[in-house]
């Protein structure tokens, strides 16, 4: 079936199979290896991408369902070289080590600080309790979404100085 | 990799449109909402439909609002939004302790109540929830709409009463004075199905309860409505003795297996204690007495 979607901004065409889904629409059709397909049974988050600005796990929603949504994956996230803060946050407090639960665990931290700019620890690791991390033991993961949201306020006041 | 077997995909454009395309795809076809239950299933094979009849563009089935003295719930209302509602919080706090445990927050961001009370697994939360709540559900045919109770609905193990060509549109609340309600949950890990789960909800008319509703989730083949536990409770006062009686009855009247989430045993005894600790804390709330 012909599928029109709404990718990082751009409208993407294919002839898929109904029952494709969407983790390998991005991976496979797209070529957005970013995305990374994890377990297959949403349980692990590292599929997670946003549809219409909310954190969904990718491996359990159909292509087909996307027409007349917008799709934001992790490569949007970066423009012109400039690292979005959340990534940067990563990068400051080694929120990473294998990197492989990193573009859902990005994804759902971006939508958390999209609704809520100051979330605290325990609204951090609710927000991220779908997604698994087998390296860091999360507390890294927290004290990046910490200092995204720290450097975003101070940024955001720059801004209106 | 997890595949579902090959299906044709259609979107209804209305409630009707969905109905209608029920009748003409026949027994092979079925509703798809979230998919977080359904596409599960059909990764595995356990479910296989030959059509998918998608129902996400109904924006008319997503909401919660306050109509002749019942709190009326859309079939596409998702998890999030029933977690968000100060009015569903207000009225009936059981909803928002489920909601706060039923799998993550991004999977809530997508499964809805409609979806779940059809999936009809009997681990899953808001099935307990709205018979202890004493939800009415709303099931729409080319006929016409039917008004059924909880008791009616579940009629065995992932068996609901729609039937063919019909749709679940509206789960019913109806609105009753000196109401509190509670869910307790036991998961071995955040987001994991529950080991064993209870939802309670009293009517209190001055001091004594003038009527109950508990059910369980999980500690059996289907969502266990416990008859005997509500009819113990009507008419009495609160008390922890009284609640420890029904709570022994919910010991009792469950019927769990033995798995890796526990043994018989185990699973009896935490449903007595959930039972307990949910009718406490919906008498707490109905008194205002909540610490």
């Amino acid at each position: 079936m012909d599928v029109s979607v709404v990718v990082n901004g751009e409208r993407r065409s294919a002839d898929v199979e109904p029952r494709q889904l969407l983790v390998h629409f991005l991976r496979e059709t797209l070529d957005l290896t970013g995305t990374h397909w994890g377990c297959d049974t949403s349980n692990c988050g590292a599929c997670v991408v946003q549809m219409d600005g909310r954190p969904v796990k990718s491996c359990t929603v159909l292509t087909a369902m996307c027409e007349g949504h917008e799709i934001r994956t992790v490569e949007a996230l970066e423009v012109d070289g400039r690292l979005d803060p959340i990534q940067q946050g990563f990068h400051e407090r080694h929120a990473l080590q294998c990197g492989f639960c990193t573009p859902g665990m990005l994804m759902t931290a971006r939508a958390l600080l999209d609704e809520n700019p100051d979330p605290t620890d325990h609204e951090i690791r609710t927000a991220i309790s779908g997604a698994i991390c087998r390296c860091t033991g999360y507390k890294n993961i927290v004290d990046a979404v910490r200092w995204a949201a720290e450097h975003e306020a101070a940024a955001n006041q720059e801004a209106r100085a | 990799m997890q595949t579902p077997a090959p299906f044709e995909y259609e979107r209804a454009a209305s409630v009707d449109g969905a109905i209608a395309a029920l009748e003409r795809l026949g027994p092979e076809a079925r509703i798809i909402a979230g998919g977080h239950s359904l596409l599960p299933m059909m990764k595995l094979r356990l479910a296989n439909p030959e059509h998918l009849i998608d129902i996400n563009d109904l924006e008319e089935l997503a909401y919660i609002r306050e109509a002749e003295s019942e709190i009326r719930i859309g079939a596409m209302t998702r998890h999030v939004d029933l977690l968000k509602s100060e009015l569903l919080a207000r009225h009936f706090p059981l909803f928002r302790d489920a909601e706060t445990v039923i799998a993550d927050p991004v999977v809530r961001n997508r499964g809805t109540i409609g979806g779940s009370l059809c999936q009809a697994d009997a681990a899953e939360d808001l099935s307990a929830v709205c018979s202890a709540a004493k939800a009415q559900v709303v099931i729409r045919g080319a006929g016409g709409a039917r008004v059924v109770s909880m008791e009616d609905f579940h009629i065995g193990p992932y068996m609901t009463a729609v039937g063919a060509g019909e749709l679940l549109t509206e789960v019913r609340l109806a609105l009753a004075p000196g109401a509190g309600s509670a869910h307790e949950k036991t998961e071995r890990r955040a987001g994991d199905w529950a080991i064993a789960a209870a939802s309670a909800a009293l009517w209190m008319n001055g001091g004594a309860i003038a009527d109950a509703g508990v059910a369980l989730s999980a500690v059996g083949m289907t969502t266990i409505h416990l008859d005997r536990a509500e009819e113990l409770l009507r008419g009495q006062s609160p008390s922890e003795d009284l609640f420890a009686q029904a709570g022994a009855i919910a010991s009792e009247d469950c019927a769990p297996s033995a798995d890796g989430r526990g043994p018989v045993d185990y699973k009896r005894h935490l449903a007595g204690v959930l039972t307990h600790r949910a009718l406490r804390r919906s008498a707490a709330r109905a008194l205002h007495q909540e610490a």
